[in-house]
């Protein structure tokens, strides 16, 4: 009779043992119970030592969830944000409120997959669970814009009007159909053309932004350089993808009109250019972010130019490694062939949130305090959403940004910016242009013709998006 | 009557301890194919933040995979990968088997070599893969082996060739699992009485007359669990591909097995057509299965 038991309770604990996985899948994310428990601890903590500032926002909650792709912003509101205080790479503090991170990379859509699955459960999650604040793309901007997701600014007690500095275009992208202002953005992304100072000089005899535009001053230009250059041993751009944003933000149709998948002619001289430049082995076909692209940021690399806007030269270049064109201050930047923008990042307020207060302060400290916003521009090498602040310093002479040898580029980012248009911007954008870019991949290499590389594309959106056609 | 009583209690056991395996098969296994199964008949995805459907489309999603016909060709890359896999990977196992379970050979340190060609499939496909994408990068250093040694002189694009592609994907997995497979294989082969050995050796057998008069036809159960095996982790063949193109299947989806098509539709939250592509995957793995049993495992019953 024991024995029985005993077999029953083994057989018992074994399958519950088994299930015990499932048991907790109704919780939105895995690290709820540490969250909670560092929540307390703060908490108790803060009851104990009754620190700065915590009896105003006390009727607010105390934990606020930010959702972002990648430590840009982290970085910012450390560096910036009076008050913020680091606990680890996950989370930290504002006065007594708890901050916590949640970081997941935006390839193939990962991020905006997992933002929006919390997003959908924003109603019923617990207060400090909720979503208070998270960022968006200019990629899918439209979708968060568009959607009820997002809080219009005014309730958090932002009008356009306090905004007065900032950027039109900036607002004009993050409003809804009724007009209402949705998100905020502490950046401006004219992109310029970053060139190689050695090889301009090796090349073409001087590195001076004038006389270099001189050679890249238009796209027929720009492929005889190539050519110049390919003979030299450099190639112009590490990949056929890095003049990509360069044609796709001087379209003139939306990637998607009626629900049906539209590609613009621009696009198509993209593909045409690029097929004849990575033929003539000008340029790689690489994929963006790829070890291969990224070869071209130290001097062994052998690229003479890349394509971005501010934060590509501050943030994505290798600046900080010993040994790269960066950290020797070794590139130049100019106006190149065309205007176009890249990227630019939003901050929205997620409808529910219970630290409306914080969430406001942080706008408006980001985006409006010019001190901080200067100080970003100086230490960073960032353009931001500052108007007279950019004017003014794009005629300071004590400015000039190291990793582009001394030089001020503020001047040309502020030219760029009047060129930008961002009326063609659809919510499916960022996987049109990851999955064009993909596709065209195999159309430059010489695995598909065009007709077939273009099929592969209609495929992937179509998976992608199923509520499209072609 | 009382050991009666107690004989019959004795059978409940077999049933008690099967109860946890019934349990969460049911609940793991049984549960999640029979809604699958259900799901496949709705149309039911996600466009952004609003929910489409789930409306009742019957047949509809089945159709439209059939006849947008691009499931063949992923069918056929991933039967192509399989057999570029598993060919070398049975000759090798044989071999090593052989060398290994046969004591007249008296290899050292068997143990020791038996340890490390199981090794490889202890790490985790996806580092695996991970390494092999920087090994064969451009920029990587098997191209700039090659080209040292004089073999090319412009680097080797190895992921964006459908051959070399598709062959990297094989070779890593036949590294992974021939060591596997060589475990399995001498185990049967052990298993075979030595008398045989010793009695084809008193007839003045050469050693290859005895692989492919006695070992071989002795070992087909074993090869028969060994090749159905092969085939259904083939048929579901994702990790290795998936990582090495980023979830492309590139070039121009010739390395696109069926689990990643079925991944590009479930990522995207598209349950109707992911479900439906699963219940064909269940369909092609049973039909696959059965074939293989009847052509090779009747052979015994009918003597």
């Amino acid at each position: 009779m024991k024995k029985k038991w005993i077999g029953a309770l083994l057989c018992l604990s074994m399958t519950a043992g088994l299930l015990a996985g499932c048991g907790d899948s109704g919780t939105p994310s895995g690290s709820n119970d540490t969250q909670k428990e560092t929540q307390k601890e703060t908490d108790s903590q803060s009851q104990g030592s009754d620190d700065n500032g915590g009896s105003e926002e006390s009727s607010e909650g105390k934990v606020l969830n930010i959702y972002v792709w990648n430590e840009e912003f982290k970085t910012r509101v450390k560096d910036y944000y009076p008050g913020y205080e680091e606990i680890d790479a996950k989370s930290g503090k504002i006065g007594d409120v708890t901050v916590n991170w949640n970081i997941t990379p935006s390839d193939n859509n990962a991020y905006q997959d997992n933002l929006d699955s919390t997003l959908l459960k924003q109603k019923d999650a617990a207060a400090d669970d909720k979503i208070d604040l998270f960022l968006g793309d200019a990629d899918y901007i439209a979708k968060y814009v568009y959607s009820d997701y997002t809080m219009p600014l005014s309730e958090l007690g932002i009008e356009e009007s306090d905004l007065p500095d900032q950027y039109q275009y900036t607002h004009d992208v993050a409003k809804d159909d009724s007009g209402a202002l949705k998100g905020v953005s502490w950046q401006a992304c004219p992109g310029v053309l970053f060139y190689n100072r050695e090889a301009a000089k090796e090349v073409f005899g001087s590195d001076k932004p004038e006389d270099v535009q001189e050679y890249v001053k238009d796209w027929d230009t720009f492929n005889e350089s190539a050519k110049t250059l390919k003979e030299k041993g450099y190639n112009i751009m590490a990949s056929a993808n890095d003049n990509y944003r360069v044609y796709s933000n001087n379209v003139t149709s939306k990637w998607v009109i009626d629900g049906k998948i539209n590609i613009d002619e621009n696009l198509m001289n993209w593909v045409d250019a690029s097929k004849e430049m990575v033929d003539k082995g000008y340029t790689g076909a690489y994929d963006l972010w790829s070890d291969d692209w990224k070869k071209g940021f130290y001097p062994e690399g052998k690229v003479f130019c890349y394509f971005g806007p501010a934060w590509l030269v501050n943030f994505s270049m290798a600046a900080d490694t010993e040994g790269s064109i960066g950290y020797e201050g070794g590139w130049g930047a100019t106006e190149g062939p065309q205007g176009f923008f890249w990227g630019g990042t939003w901050i929205f307020a997620a409808t529910g949130t219970d630290n409306p207060t914080l969430v406001k302060d942080i706008m408006m400290t980001l985006t409006t305090n010019k001190e901080i916003m200067t100080d970003i521009v100086i230490d960073c090498d960032d353009f931001v959403n500052n108007k007279p602040a950019m004017e003014e310093m794009a005629k300071d002479e004590d400015y000039s940004s190291k990793i582009l040898g001394g030089q001020n580029p503020i001047d040309i980012y502020c030219k760029g910016i009047d060129g930008l248009d961002l009326s063609n911007l659809t919510s499916y954008d960022s996987g049109c242009n990851e999955e064009f870019q993909h596709a065209m991949k195999n159309y430059f290499q010489g695995n598909a013709t065009k007709e077939e590389a273009l099929d592969q594309f209609y495929k992937a959106i179509v998976e992608k998006y199923p509520d499209l056609t072609y | 009557m009382k050991n009666n009583s107690k004989a019959v209690r004795y059978n409940k056991w077999g049933y008690i301890f099967l109860i946890p395996f019934i349990v969460v098969y049911v609940v793991f296994q049984l549960g999640p194919m029979l809604t699958t199964i259900y799901n496949s008949f709705f149309e039911n995805y996600m466009a952004g933040l609003t929910q489409v459907g789930p409306t009742f489309v019957g047949l509809k999603n089945y159709q439209k995979l059939f006849t947008d016909g691009d499931i063949w060709i992923y069918a056929k890359n991933t039967i192509v990968i399989w057999l570029m896999c598993f060919i070398p990977q049975i000759v090798l196992s044989l071999l090593l088997g052989a060398w290994f379970s046969d004591v007249q050979l008296k290899l050292r340190g068997t143990a020791f070599f038996k340890t490390v060609i199981y090794l490889p499939n202890l790490i985790m496909a996806s580092a695996f893969a991970m390494l092999f994408f920087t090994l064969f990068s451009d920029n990587g250093p098997i191209n700039s082996l090659l080209m040292q040694i004089g073999f090319i002189d412009t680097p080797y694009s190895f992921l964006s060739h459908a051959g070399s592609a598709r062959g990297i994907i094989a070779f890593l997995n036949c590294l992974m699992w021939f060591g596997n497979t060589t475990i399995l294989l001498m185990a049967g082969m052990m298993g075979i009485d030595p008398s045989l050995f010793e009695a084809a050796e008193v007839d003045g057998a050469t050693s290859t007359q005895v692989f492919f008069q006695i070992t071989l036809p002795l070992l087909r159960p074993i090869l028969v669990y060994t090749l159905v095996t092969s085939l259904l982790g083939g048929l579901q063949l994702f990790d290795v591909p998936q990582i090495l193109t980023n979830g492309t299947g590139d070039p121009v989806r010739t390395t696109m097995t069926m689990v990643m098509f079925l991944n590009r539709h479930l990522y995207n939250k598209n349950y109707g057509m992911a479900g439906a592509l699963s219940v064909i995957l269940f369909i092609i793995t049973a039909i696959l299965s059965l074939v293989v049993f009847k052509v090779t495992g009747n052979d015994k019953r009918k003597g």
